[in-house]
């Protein structure tokens, strides 16, 4: 009799183009983002929004979390086009990193590959969209609002 | 409980591809240092090595070096806060002296970023970031400040050529520091000109030209009491004033993007300990990884207000022989910036800013010197204030 394998629940290893965590207590993220969600976590104690979302509010210490959609569209605080990239990023180059305002929380992330760096501009208008990658992982990207 | 001075600082020449194991490179700062304190091993009670550990193959240096450098059987151990990681060094030394637990600890800072290869090396400067929810997206360091940059640019109108200015001035002092990986001077002209590799993007708004040099390097600075250093050292260099503070990892737990928090928190701190303002700093080294840090140093520090750095880079006044002299050694830009040893290299510099022995890139007289070294993307600061 083989002991039987005990079973990972490492889901966060879809996360970005390359995931350095596969095992955390918010990899319901990832099921979430395959349905074309992105989410941020709320506590339920104390109402605090929490993006990048996390399994403990440390105000409450507690660890009493929900899901809520970021939705709605946030300000651009600022972003950078990157012409070097990191080790296993190269074949994503060009693309943009930045930074939206959503009020109550902000959210990092890339701008869509798709709009046009003439077109972006700190405090416009952008929307956050689930996305899947050419190498079948999964992140977020940016869109004009 | 009496001052804590500084008796001895050092440095190895910041290169890049160091000729030797990290041992020997950390011993070229130490031999230095010693020379110039003049004691001896059995005069130091403990040793800090302070480094950033994902450039390292060696697993734990600070045993390694404290028997190769003739620091056994006294305590040492590894302390990490990435590029700030000697000044948080020179802030714990502070406290093993001030407690008087020990009397004489050496601060040795070093790196040796050759041991990988750039990409890598840009990979692990990425992992500095927050790497489960940042990383993943292709984060670099360059593009982190490069967020700032276009912010800064965005609040207060402050351009890419105002950014270049920074670099210039950095250029001028690096070719008279022998220490300096990079010797060139660097014109204005050359970030205009797309033949030159000053010009070249990045990461946007940042240029090659904006980015400081990786490099090998190894510095030491020895701390004492009062009474040892008095003993020890004919011109101690005392320690007025240490600031700290730290912030999110991660961009979107920040509020702040045209200034680092950490730095205007651990400016106030030291200010208010040393009984200073910014106007009583004479000379200073700040933390230019990347032209845009050294503009909001200018701010953080209060050197100038909010949105008014550019003005001080354009009328000159961090030149040698304006009001307040910033980083002229060179700076990280031209001096170079390996991880662990920058801070110990700032502090050696002002310490000899202090005593009149900067040669050639002595300023006038200076009383009163700070040194302001920020790890990660503004994630740790620290600031000390250093007086005669």
């Amino acid at each position: 009799m083989g002991k039987k394998k005990k079973e990972v629940d490492d889901r966060f290893k879809k996360f970005g183009t390359v995931s350095f965590t596969s095992i955390t207590k918010v990899n319901d993220f990832i099921d979430y983002l395959e349905k074309g969600k992105v989410m941020a976590s709320k506590c339920k104690d104390c109402g605090l929004v929490f993006f990048p979302p996390r399994a403990d509010c440390y105000q409450c210490l507690t660890s009493n979390m929900e899901w809520i959609e970021v939705s709605g569209t946030g300000k651009l605080v600022s972003y950078s086009k990157l012409e070097f990239a990191p080790v296993g990023f190269g074949d994503d180059l060009p693309y943009a990193i930045a930074l939206l305002d959503y009020g109550d929380y902000k959210v990092f992330g890339r701008i869509a590959d798709g709009v046009p760096e003439e077109e972006i501009a700190v405090g416009m208008d952008m929307k956050t969209v689930a996305n899947e990658l050419p190498n079948g992982q999964l992140n977020y990207v940016f869109q004009k609002a | 409980m009496g001052k804590v001075g500084i008796i001895g600082v050092g440095q190895s020449a910041f290169v890049r591809g160091y000729p030797g194991s990290i041992r020997e490179l950390a011993f070229d700062g130490f031999k230095e240092c010693m020379q110039d304190a003049a004691i001896t091993t059995k005069d130091i009670d403990a040793s800090i090595i302070c480094s950033a550990p994902e450039y390292d193959k060696q697993r734990s240096a600070a045993g390694v070096f404290a028997e190769y450098l003739g620091l056994v059987p006294q305590p040492t151990f590894y302390l990490e806060s990435l590029c700030s990681s000697s000044s948080m060094g020179l802030r714990t030394a502070y406290s093993l002296v001030k407690s008087g637990l020990h009397d004489v600890v050496a601060v040795i800072g070093f790196q040796k970023m050759s041991e990988i290869s750039s990409a890598e090396s840009q990979e692990r400067m990425g992992r500095g970031a927050d790497i489960q929810w940042e990383s993943p997206f292709g984060t670099m360091m360059p593009a982190y400040y490069a967020m700032y940059a276009r912010a800064h640019m965005a609040a207060y109108g402050t351009t890419p050529d105002d950014l270049a200015l920074i670099r210039v001035k950095a250029a001028t002092y690096g070719q008279i520091n022998e220490k300096a990986v990079y010797r060139k001077g660097v014109t204005f002209e050359m970030f205009s000109d797309p033949e030159s590799p000053m010009s070249n993007p990045v990461a946007s708004p940042l240029r090659v030209g904006d980015c400081c040099a990786n490099a090998d390097g190894s510095s030491c600075v020895i701390v004492a009491n009062e009474e040892k250093a008095k003993a020890f050292c004919k011109k101690p260099v005392w320690i007025l004033g240490l600031g700290a503070a730290s912030t999110a990892v991660n961009l979107p737990g920040r509020d702040l993007f045209t200034g680092l928090t950490v730095a205007q928190q651990a400016g106030e701190q030291a200010y208010r300990m040393a009984g200073v303002t910014a106007k009583d700093i004479d000379v200073a080294e700040v933390h230019d990884c990347f032209t845009i840090a050294e503009m909001m140093a200018y701010e953080n520090l209060g050197f100038a207000k909010p949105g008014e750095g550019k003005e001080l880079i354009k009328s000159k006044e961090t030149y040698k022989e304006g009001s307040i002299p910033v980083n002229v050694d060179g700076g990280l830009l031209s001096k170079g910036h390996p991880i662990g040893a920058t801070g110990g290299s700032q502090i050696r510099t002002i310490v000899l800013q202090l005593r009149g022995e900067a040669g050639e890139m002595q300023v006038k007289d200076p009383e009163i010197g700070l040194v302001h070294n920020i790890g990660g993307v503004g994630l740790y600061g620290n600031v000390s204030i250093l007086g005669r």
